[in-house]
């Protein structure tokens, strides 16, 4: 599930070495806490937010399978 | 940057140059040679250096096609991606998507989707000057909807006229309300519009009086 969000992160930021995703593991639960490059930042959560949005549809649709709650966090 | 002019002793260089600084094969380049260059006499007098122009070859369908892909080897998803032909040109690419997972690739109300081609459709135009469209259909679910809505739209057509007042539907993404609105546009005795906001705008089905 990490590598997704970091697939999806890298694929539509301009400098895909500076995405970085941290899991963080809770009990009901899973944070993914994403950062990208200052100037990318606009890029993963895009106009009123529609790109962020967008990232955490697709994710937690992956983590039904696994029944966890899915946050990301963009830090 | 999907466009760079390197200079260097000869063509081959140069074109080694550029492709390095572009981090891409040459199968994925458009080469153009400005300069051909020579190395003069004795390689001291007279020698021009040779002049290239390399560009990205843009492969839209390709870029779509690895990126669905990568998003699905990723996740636990089983999904396989083909490309519809006939729906399939300069202007647009349509991937249709098969799993025995459908619901969860659809989503609610095609929500999983739409946030794909969304993202997809990103991808794509990232590097690219002109917009290509990117569609998305997971086992021909876009026409069921459409069906789907055309019949809930004239169900609640003779509601609102038998109720004599206006009839507010579910909220829905902006395709799903032009769907309902191009249905109702010719009908002579109800109008429709959307109020609220995204992404609770709901359309209004309202009789004539």
């Amino acid at each position: 599930m990490k590598e997704l969000v970091e697939v999806i992160a890298k694929s539509i930021v301009d400098q895909p070495e500076e995405v970085f995703v941290n899991q963080v593991e809770g009990e009901k639960s899973v944070i993914f806490e994403l950062s990208v490059a200052d100037d990318d930042m606009g890029k993963v959560i895009g106009k009123r937010g529609r790109i962020a949005k967008a990232i955490r549809t697709v994710v937690k649709a992956a983590a039904t399978k696994e029944g966890k709650k899915v946050i990301i966090d963009i830090q | 940057m999907d466009s760079i002019r390197k200079e260097a002793k000869n063509v081959e260089e140069a074109v080694e140059k550029a492709l390095k600084e572009l981090e891409i094969s040459r199968e994925e380049a458009e080469i153009n040679i400005i300069e051909e260059g020579n190395t003069g006499f004795l390689g001291i007098i007279g020698n021009k250096n040779a002049i290239v122009e390399v560009k990205i070859k843009y492969d839209p369908i390709k870029i779509g096609l690895e990126f669905l892909e990568s998003i699905f080897n990723s996740s636990d998803l089983n999904v396989e991606v083909e490309i519809v032909e006939e729906e399939t040109n300069d202007e647009q690419v349509l991937f249709n998507l098969l799993s025995p997972e459908l619901g969860l690739v659809i989503g609610h109300r095609g929500e999983t989707l739409d946030a794909l081609q969304y993202l997809t459709s990103i991808v794509v135009n990232k590097k690219n000057s002109e917009y290509y469209r990117v569609l998305l259909d997971a086992e021909g679910y876009r026409d069921r909807r459409k069906e789907t809505l055309e019949r809930l739209a004239n169900k609640l057509v003779r509601k609102a006229i038998d109720k004599g007042r206006k009839v507010v539907l579910e909220p829905m993404p902006p395709h799903e309300r032009r769907i309902i609105h191009i249905t109702l546009k010719d009908n002579p005795y109800v109008k429709s519009y959307s109020e609220g906001q995204e992404p609770f705008r709901k359309v209004m089905i309202e009789p004539i009086k």
